[in-house]
């Protein structure tokens, strides 16, 4: 029987795919008779899945003003942008 | 920095449309990839250079790249997948050149228990050893609001910028992009197991910074 520390520490591997067959069984055995371990399982699903809305839309003026000139010479056929 | 609903997972039939207004001389197309991933690219490149500066340099370089080879783009990978890896081989270039690279970071980089250990009884404890001490809330009575607030938005994004860069590409790339792992160890060079490895560490800090923010919310 896993320890709820183990189930823990291998929560990753088992929402990722990397647990084998008879570990996945052992810990879907274990989470179906812990109610904290569910509740930390039900944790990481909800951090994933409110780490998926982020975006990394940013970037410096600067950075885009010079990459606009890039364009504006590749466009005109300048040779190197 | 803003959190918007759209971004780097949305569609890649979005970006090729893009792609193709872009080849077709149009720059807001252009800026708009540029938007979309340039943020993204600077995480990643971070895993390679010593300093956001040059992970900066090394993300407009590629975009430099991006327009003298548009023309070799085919489409049969995703454009999100052909960018970053011109990217990485970009970062790995300036890495070599430069011989300022950041030394390989070993896995115990930021290496922090998941959940603190005090949570468990002692390995030495005659019945319970390894069980919970406390009771863990499943957030289920948390409504989305919370979860979705500009506030929490901030926080993750926070707690993903501080991680050590390893696990920040690694995260940036699985989760925030929602890459297939597969990708992402083909990209980062990393096995599958250390893969995991580093994403578990990185959503564990996330998780562990959403939990003090829900306590105190709730």
């Amino acid at each position: 029987m896993l320890t709820c520390q183990e189930i823990v520490s291998f929560v990753t591997d088992y929402l990722e795919g990397g647990l084998r067959p008879q570990e996945r069984l052992a810990f879907e055995r274990h989470v179906a008779i812990c109610p904290p371990c569910r509740a930390h399982l039900a944790q990481m699903r909800r951090t994933v899945e409110t780490i998926g809305r982020l975006t990394v839309d940013d970037i410096s003026d600067g950075a885009e003003t010079a990459l606009r000139h890039a364009f504006r010479d590749w466009r005109t056929g300048a040779g190197d942008p | 920095m803003v959190a918007s609903a759209q971004g780097v997972r949305s569609g890649s039939e979005d970006d090729l449309a893009l792609v193709a207004q872009f080849r077709d001389g149009d720059e807001e197309a252009f800026v708009a990839l540029v938007r979309r991933y340039h943020g993204l690219m600077t995480r990643i490149a971070c895993r390679y250079t010593p300093s956001h500066a040059v992970a900066e340099e090394v993300a407009q370089e590629t975009w430099i790249s991006v327009l003298r080879s548009i023309a070799t783009f085919e489409g049969r990978s995703s454009f999100r997948t052909w960018l970053i890896t011109i990217l990485v081989n970009c970062a790995r270039r300036q890495a070599a050149t430069e011989r300022r690279a950041v030394p390989f970071a070993s896995l115990d980089d930021g290496a922090e228990a998941a959940v603190a250990s005090s949570r468990f009884f002692p390995p030495d404890h005659p019945r319970w050893s390894g069980m919970w001490t406390t009771c863990v809330s499943s957030w289920s009575e948390v409504p989305d609001e919370t979860f979705l607030a500009a506030e929490a938005m901030a926080l993750v994004r926070h707690e993903i910028d501080r991680l050590p860069a390893q696990q920040r590409a690694v995260i940036t790339l699985r989760d925030v992009c929602g890459m297939p792992a597969g990708e992402v160890c083909g990209l980062l060079d990393l096995t599958e197991g250390n893969e995991r490895v580093l994403l578990h560490r990185a959503r564990a800090r996330v998780r562990r910074r959403l939990e003090q923010y829900v306590e105190a919310a709730c």
